[in-house]
């Protein structure tokens, strides 16, 4: 039993129907008491007031914006390497859901700018390489709406997809070069360990990230096993057009 | 691979529109800015070299609709893949034929519209030497993103969709490169980072598109 067996639509959706339930109650249970805690049970920052709490929301779904193009391309490369149709499927279901989390990154990044730097938008590296990322996923879903035959569309999105990914890590350092860099540094960086939020604020912060991270995946996977009921009835609708 | 590279530079001379429409596009882009943005030196001098740039890469884009769509149309693109020649390898001509009919009038016109848009004297050199190195890039991304839409239905403007974010780092750094020569400053890093963004995807890009054209004419 390895995890490839999940390739077969029919596990898959077992698998998915089991642990969607659980997945819905704990994500969103997370992201209730993590913005919940964060709006209500913290206290104001000592220089950016209260308008601090929009973090609750901005980080996760950033988090989850770039995160969503990533699991796209392992699923891509799963797809051109293995030909597994799920996985395929899984990439495009996960696009809506990140375009949706970069938007929301963007908005209340704007909204949060807007007090603290006096401006709705500036081209900071940071900021700017989100707008390009948004490009992407335009381009992405695009592709996969303007192509009939559901292969050929996974394998030219699939190609996108990792063309994308290669100039979107180019884009990300290109616009370094405007280098004003209004945007604060990163609020939890992993790789140091040490963070720049006190524990008041980073508890919440967390389980709201944990919510959206695993709010993103109950979304996929129930996108996902809507993708494969639509391909089905696809199928027998073909099936039925040759029998008539 | 010589036999394809004349016959589509003398496609692209004679068939009409296509040589001219981008240079005459470049043109008139450059001349709507000044109505734009309205006619101050100071001003134009400081926007000069974007606006060349952004106006190279809008011609650009313009002239892509027609570098595999003909081609693809009359069955000739079937020939290609059949072909005893590796379809990256034709591909790779394809781009080349383009970059000759689009992007090198471009850079040889950009210095007579950076009188137009008052660029400054030193800037010339830097906004030469950027187009020309970065029009090649832009050339064969485009083929990748023409090979993408080749088989859909007004693909033009998804095409453009496709290929705008792709084309970003190339812009920054070309235009970077321009505008801190123009600006007398030191232009070697982002040269630097444009040359390398040029031999990679002149490098890599022929694999994808072709891969993608695999399956377009699958």
């Amino acid at each position: 039993m390895s995890i490839w067996s999940y390739a077969n639509p029919v596990k898959f959706l077992t698998l998915s129907a089991r642990v969607q339930p659980v997945l819905w109650v704990v994500s969103l249970s997370c992201v209730a008491v993590g913005l919940a805690w964060g709006f209500f049970g913290t206290p104001d920052d000592y220089r950016q007031g209260s308008t601090v709490k929009i973090i609750y929301l901005h980080v996760p779904s950033a988090l989850m914006a770039i995160n969503a193009w990533f699991m796209m391309l392992v699923t891509s490369l799963i797809w051109l390497i293995r030909r597994h149709h799920v996985s395929a499927l899984a990439a495009k279901a996960a696009a809506p859901v990140g375009v949706v989390m970069t938007v929301i990154a963007l908005l209340t990044g704007a909204i949060w700018g807007q007090p603290m730097w006096g401006t709705w938008w500036a081209w900071d590296p940071r900021l700017t390489s989100f707008l390009i990322l948004f490009l992407f996923y335009l381009g992405y879903i695009a592709l996969w709406e303007a192509i009939e035959d559901p292969d050929t569309a996974a394998d030219l999105t699939s190609i996108l997809c990792l063309v994308g990914s290669v100039f979107a890590v180019l884009s990300r350092y290109a616009v370094r070069f405007w280098n004003q860099g209004l945007h604060q540094g990163t609020s939890v960086p992993v790789a140091t360990g040490g963070r720049s939020v006190d524990d008041v604020f980073f508890y919440p912060l967390v389980l709201s990230m944990v919510g959206f991270g695993l709010l993103f995946v109950a979304l996929v996977f129930y996108r996902t096993g809507t993708e494969i009921r639509l391909r089905r009835a696809a199928a027998l609708r073909a099936r039925v057009g040759r029998a008539a | 691979m010589r036999a394809l590279l004349w016959r589509d530079l003398a496609l692209a001379l004679r068939a009409g529109g296509g040589f001219g429409l981008g240079l005459a596009f470049f043109l008139i882009v450059t001349v709507l800015v000044p109505f734009s943005v309205g006619p101050q030196p100071d001003l134009l001098q400081a926007i000069a070299p974007g606006v060349l740039w952004l106006g190279a890469l809008l011609a650009c884009l313009l002239s892509l609709d027609r570098l595999l769509a003909l081609d693809f149309e009359d069955g000739t693109l079937d020939l290609l893949a059949t072909a005893p020649l590796p379809l990256e390898a034709a591909l790779s001509v394809k781009a080349l034929a383009h970059w000759l009919t689009t992007g090198l009038p471009l850079v040889l016109l950009a210095p007579v519209l950076g009188i137009l848009l008052n660029l400054a004297p030193a800037g010339y050199l830097w906004l030469v030497v950027s187009l020309f190195l970065g029009t090649p890039a832009l050339s064969v991304i485009g083929c990748f993103g023409a090979a993408l839409t080749v088989g859909i239905k007004r693909g033009g403007l998804l095409l453009s969709l496709l290929v705008l974010p792709l084309y970003v780092p190339t812009l920054i750094f070309g235009a970077e490169v321009a505008r801190r020569g123009a600006a007398g400053q030191e232009v070697g890093t982002p040269l630097l980072m444009l040359a390398g963004i040029t031999c990679a995807t002149i490098a890599l890009m022929p694999f994808a598109s072709a891969a993608v054209l695999r399956i377009g004419l699958r």
